[in-house]
């Protein structure tokens, strides 16, 4: 049943396609470019002074110690929360894909998170962990551990990464929760009859046909943990202490919108735009090679 | 009865339409009022409190209006004027926390000098009246006054009289040098009180105020008021000798790190910590909040430095005065009349007695000698002790020297995160305070060379 649609003339489909596309001109392709040329400019913040200086900007971006700082702390900090979040995530859909009671009641509270603001969730978080005011950050100071995330950049890193990664968790679950239930049970059924007991048909047959699932969740946790979670870092550390905390996309905020370099910070998201094309190209290619749904 | 509620009602809406009916006419002779666009950064309740001041100018005459807007956090108002202004759309006036100073000095084009503004529109502000650490911030080396001083605050010490008490301390004798602060947390410590003290603002309290006090330069050019080339200069022994001294009173208890800029703020009137150097805006809070005897002081000095105390630096902001874009010309892109709206109401801020009210009603300090008096002669701080010593510490040591005058150094905002991430890193063990001090200077001096190559030509 494949039916096209066909359009007499050139006008009225190219006429559909206009608001669209000039949306996706206007606040897409259009700043996208900008922010290329301005990453090719050193200019001071109101403009008034230009000069061109190729790609100097770039290599002094690479070459600074601290972007590099940021970029191993973006690798630790995205890969701690893809792997919190994934992990959490799974373990929870399976437990809540079991016939118990008040299945519905478990599976609403666990997408709840979801709907909650980044800077709303810092904040929460900021209640629960903060040496001086947070319930259980007091407690461990009663408790003889030395908790100070403001002085600790392991605990900051620890406590962000946590933070980002229970927002992320609500998202993953419900993936995980439809993938699971779109695998057949007659599968599970016949691999129980053979003798396989549940851990054994969880390695061995759900998680393999969860796998194009898990990929996709994967990709997304990334780009989530590079980019949305500047909100988050931004209410509970701000980049500290030291630079502990500071991920690229925040170095990219705190160059450019505090400290008014323009140039430096146009360079860095043009690098982190071309990180994000890329791994959109391995994705689709790896998601149209591999998967059946 | 309805219906009389009604009449009544209506009745009430005329009588108080009508005279503004009538006052119409008179309020422009020549039309619609001159409408002055105005940025700020005060949050409330502070933004409500300015935006009053501002309503009173304009219902105290009829040919200007102007329009405050509240424009986020200060670093979000500095960003949004700069947009502003290279797309040619800038408001008359910005307000800009003292840190964005050199920045906007550099801007060249992007402004109107205060002094310029003045003398072009022959209105007449008498600058040599105000507080020099306060005039002396914003005007230029040779002593023009580049923008118009407005919120000003400085930092201070308060103190828990009833902790002092249970260590055994004299409450009404607060420690006036670092050795005497040492000794006094020693004992509060002793006592059991487990934060003696904590800071606010580190880079700004512990590093600025602390080098301005004892006479000591924080960067070469006169703290960057002679020139763009100028260089870092905080691993000197005055600044690594006070590093050295909080790195190692924190490992011993007698000193806690509560977080960047205002993050410690909570920690006084929560009634945690015994002493807090913080900004004097923070009186209104422990006013609000703290639940015991406290005093204000003076911020401590060592006293075998020669020369110190000396005057300590302001925070705060100021307004300055916008060219409305790049391409605007000779004019600015403004008529006349507006320029003269804009230093008009400069006039009208700088009275002693719109001053004074602001002063007591937020906590910041008066900006003008004469403000100062009309507060003192009213009792104010005869009914509010403490309230005085934010004054009398910028007035400290006479006039201000080039190291106490303030900071005028571009990107000055990257570099005071630089000085606290650096100080954050020495609070952690990772480097000793000499390390620190010495990498904050290799760091700024970086941000002091783009900000100069930037701006170079700009300023020509």
């Amino acid at each position: 049943m494949d039916r096209k649609v066909i359009f007499k003339g050139r006008a009225l489909p190219a006429l559909l396609l206009l608001p669209q596309l000039a949306v996706t001109l206007v606040f897409f392709i259009w700043p996208a470019a900008m922010a290329v040329w301005q990453s090719l400019l050193q200019q001071d913040a109101f403009g008034l002074s230009t000069e061109f200086v190729g790609l100097e900007n770039f290599a002094d971006v690479v070459a600074d110690p601290a972007w590099r700082g940021a970029a191993a702390n973006t690798a630790v900090f995205a890969s701690s929360v893809a792997m919190l979040a994934l992990g959490v995530a799974l373990f929870l859909a399976v437990q809540a894909d079991k016939a118990i009671r008040g299945q519905r009641f478990y599976r609403t509270m666990l997408i709840w998170p979801y709907a909650v603001a980044p800077a709303i969730s810092a904040v929460l978080w900021l209640f629960l962990f903060h040496p001086n005011i947070g319930l259980i950050g007091r407690a461990l100071n009663a408790a003889g551990v030395m908790w100070d995330y403001q002085l600790n950049g392991g605990q900051a890193m620890l406590l962000v990464v946590i933070a980002s990664a229970w927002k992320q968790v609500s998202y993953n679950f419900i993936f995980f929760l439809a993938g699971l239930q779109s695998i057949p049970k007659s599968v599970l059924e016949a691999a129980a009859i053979d003798g396989a007991r549940p851990l054994r048909r969880f390695w061995t047959v759900v998680f393999p046909l969860l796998s194009p699932t898990t990929f996709f969740l994967l990709v997304v946790n990334l780009v989530y943990a590079f980019f949305d979670t500047f909100g988050v870092i931004h209410a509970l550390t701000k980049g500290g202490p030291g630079k502990a905390t500071e991920t690229l996309i925040y170095k990219v905020y705190v160059d450019g919108v505090d400290n008014l370099n323009l140039g430096s910070s146009a360079a860095q998201s043009v690098l982190l735009m071309v990180f994000v094309i890329a791994l959109t190209v391995v994705q689709f290619r790896f998601i149209e090679r591999r998967v059946h749904y | 009865m309805l219906r009389r509620t009604l009449a009544a009602a209506a009745l009430a809406v005329l009588a108080f339409t009508a005279p503004a009916v009538a006052q119409a006419p008179a309020a422009a002779p020549g039309g619609a009022p001159v409408e002055i666009q105005f940025w700020h950064g005060l949050p409330q309740p502070l933004g409500g409190l300015l935006e009053k001041i501002v309503s009173d100018f304009n219902a105290s005459q009829p040919r200007y209006r102007v329009v405050p807007t509240f424009r986020g956090s200060y670093p979000e108002t500095m960003v949004g004027a700069v947009a502003a202004f290279r797309s040619s759309s800038a408001p008359h006036i910005v307000q800009m926390y003292e840190v964005g100073t050199g920045t906007m000095l550099a801007a060249g084009r992007a402004i109107r000098p205060v002094h310029e503004l003045l003398t072009a529109t022959g209105v007449n502000i008498d600058f040599a009246d105000y507080l020099p650490p306060v005039r002396g911030y914003y005007q230029s080396a040779d002593g023009r006054q580049m923008s118009m001083p407005f919120n000003s605050s400085t930092a201070v010490m308060f103190y828990n009289k009833d902790m002092f008490q249970r260590a055994g301390l004299d409450p009404n004798a607060p420690p006036k040098t670092w050795q005497e602060v040492e000794a006094a947390a020693r004992k509060l410590k002793e006592a059991g009180i487990a934060c003696p003290m904590t800071t606010s603002w580190p880079a700004w309290i512990q590093v600025e105020q602390t080098l301005a006090i004892h006479n000591q330069p924080l960067a070469t050019q006169a703290n960057g008021f002679r020139g763009l080339n100028a260089e870092m200069r905080l691993s000197g022994a005055l600044m690594v000798r006070h590093m050295q001294n909080l790195v190692e009173w924190q490992r011993q208890g007698l000193f806690r790190y509560g977080g960047r800029d205002a993050a410690a703020d909570g920690l006084f009137p929560s009634g945690e910590c015994a002493m807090a150097f913080a900004s004097s805006g923070l009186r209104a809070r422990i006013l609000r909040e703290g639940k015991f005897q406290w005093g204000t002081a003076m911020l401590p000095y060592y006293g075998d430095v020669a020369g110190a105390p000396r005057n300590s630096i302001i925070g705060g902001a100021s307004f300055w005065v916008m060219n409305k874009g790049p391409n605007a010309g000779a004019t600015g892109g403004r008529s006349d009349a507006e320029w003269r709206g804009v230093a008009e109401f400069f006039r009208y801020v700088s009275s002693a007695e719109v001053d004074a009210k602001w002063h007591q009603d937020t906590g910041y300090v008066p900006v003008r000698r004469a403000s100062y008096e009309v507060t003192r002669r009213a009792g104010y701080y005869a009914a509010n002790p403490g309230a005085d010593v934010a004054i009398e510490e910028l007035l400290r040591g006479g006039a201000a020297t080039d190291n106490s005058r303030g900071i005028r150094l571009g990107g000055y905002v990257e570099i005071r995160t630089i000085i606290q991430e650096e100080m954050e890193k020495a609070f952690q063990a990772g480097q000793s305070a000499q390390q620190a001090m010495q990498a904050a200077d290799t760091r700024a001096n970086a941000v002091l060379r783009n900000f100069e190559r930037q701006n170079a030509r700009a300023a020509q």
